[in-house]
């Protein structure tokens, strides 16, 4: 599997710990994203911005962290199988994992660059393909993970810090 | 300006349940790309756009949207509009072109949104 991560230099092994550690979460959140599922697509990140609004999360904070989901969780309906994404929300952050069962990406540089889009005529019927989903997950989150390969699943997660 | 004064504008027709016409809308963005309307919104913002699924209604959820035009004649199925109304979701139906709406409110002095 190849791996790709976004941290900002100084912070790798605090960051990579939030990733791996097996603490409990104070809430856990899980909704599945079936295939092409484009009426229910976005729900899940829907709500978990809305439990968040609920304990009072700063605005700018929510937005960043709704569309970071929402681009996540359209990728798993639109480019997948099919998956599910798991909210575990600490006192500080928020840990979003979003696991679906494959194609996989080949190449997760290439997946990176603005505009670059395998998005079929169904998906940018709806308005997606503009390659800008994955730029737009790493502008707004604090630390991105993928990890991914041709024929496996794909596990795109990242971190975004309350305050 | 008010959502009062675009309708006008636009010569265009409010969808979907009774709303409140008279709030002020700073600034706006047009673009029938989902990703790029998530990108280029971090304000209260009106949208304008082509797209008409219920995905364009879902993204009010993830930004702050204050209102969507439909331009070009196009409507959203009624499933939609419900969507729109649960959320207290102004939306509006112009039969003007994407570029047109977007000259004729730039002109009268609706900024564009900060990217
Ligand atoms: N979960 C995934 N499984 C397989 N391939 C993916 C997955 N997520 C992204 N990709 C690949 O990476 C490409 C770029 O993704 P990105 O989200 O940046 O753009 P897009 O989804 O094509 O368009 P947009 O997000 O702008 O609507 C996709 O076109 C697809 O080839
Ligand atoms: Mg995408």
């Amino acid at each position: 599997m190849a791996d790709y991560w976004n941290i900002a230099p100084g912070m790798e092994s605090a960051l990579k710990e939030c990733f791996t550690r097996d603490v409990e979460a104070d809430v856990t959140l899980e909704f599945s994203i079936p295939e092409k599922d484009f009426n229910n697509a976005g729900k899940g990140s829907s709500e978990v911005k809305n439990l968040l609004k609920r304990l009072g999360v700063d605005s700018e904070v929510l937005r960043r962290i709704a569309v970071a989901s929402y681009e996540a969780e359209i990728n798993v309906a639109a480019h997948s199988i099919g998956g599910k994404m798991t909210s575990l929300i600490y006192d500080d952050r928020i840990h979003i994992k979003f696991e679906d069962k494959g194609p996989g990406i080949a190449d997760i540089k290439q997946a990176m660059v603005p505009g670059f889009s395998t998005a079929d005529d169904l998906v940018r019927e709806f308005g997606f393909g503009a390659g800008l989903g994955l730029p737009n997950i790493e502008k707004n989150s604090d630390a991105l993970h993928i990890s991914s390969e041709a024929g496996h699943p794909t596990l795109v997660e990242f971190l975004i810090f309350f305050t | 300006m008010t959502l009062r004064e675009i309708v006008a504008l636009l010569d265009a027709e409010v969808l979907g349940a009774e709303v409140d016409l008279d709030r002020q809308v700073p600034c706006a963005f047009a673009s029938d790309l989902i990703s790029d309307i998530l990108m280029c919104t971090k304000e209260p913002t009106l949208l304008l756009t082509g797209l008409t699924n219920n995905q364009v209604v879902r993204l009010s959820d993830m930004i702050d949207l204050i209102a969507i035009v439909f331009v070009r004649g196009k409507r959203p199925l009624q499933d939609v509009i419900e969507m729109a109304e649960e959320r207290g979701l102004p939306i509006i139906a112009s039969k003007m072109t994407l570029y047109r709406c977007s000259g004729i409110l730039y002109n009268a002095g609706l900024r564009s949104c900060k990217i």
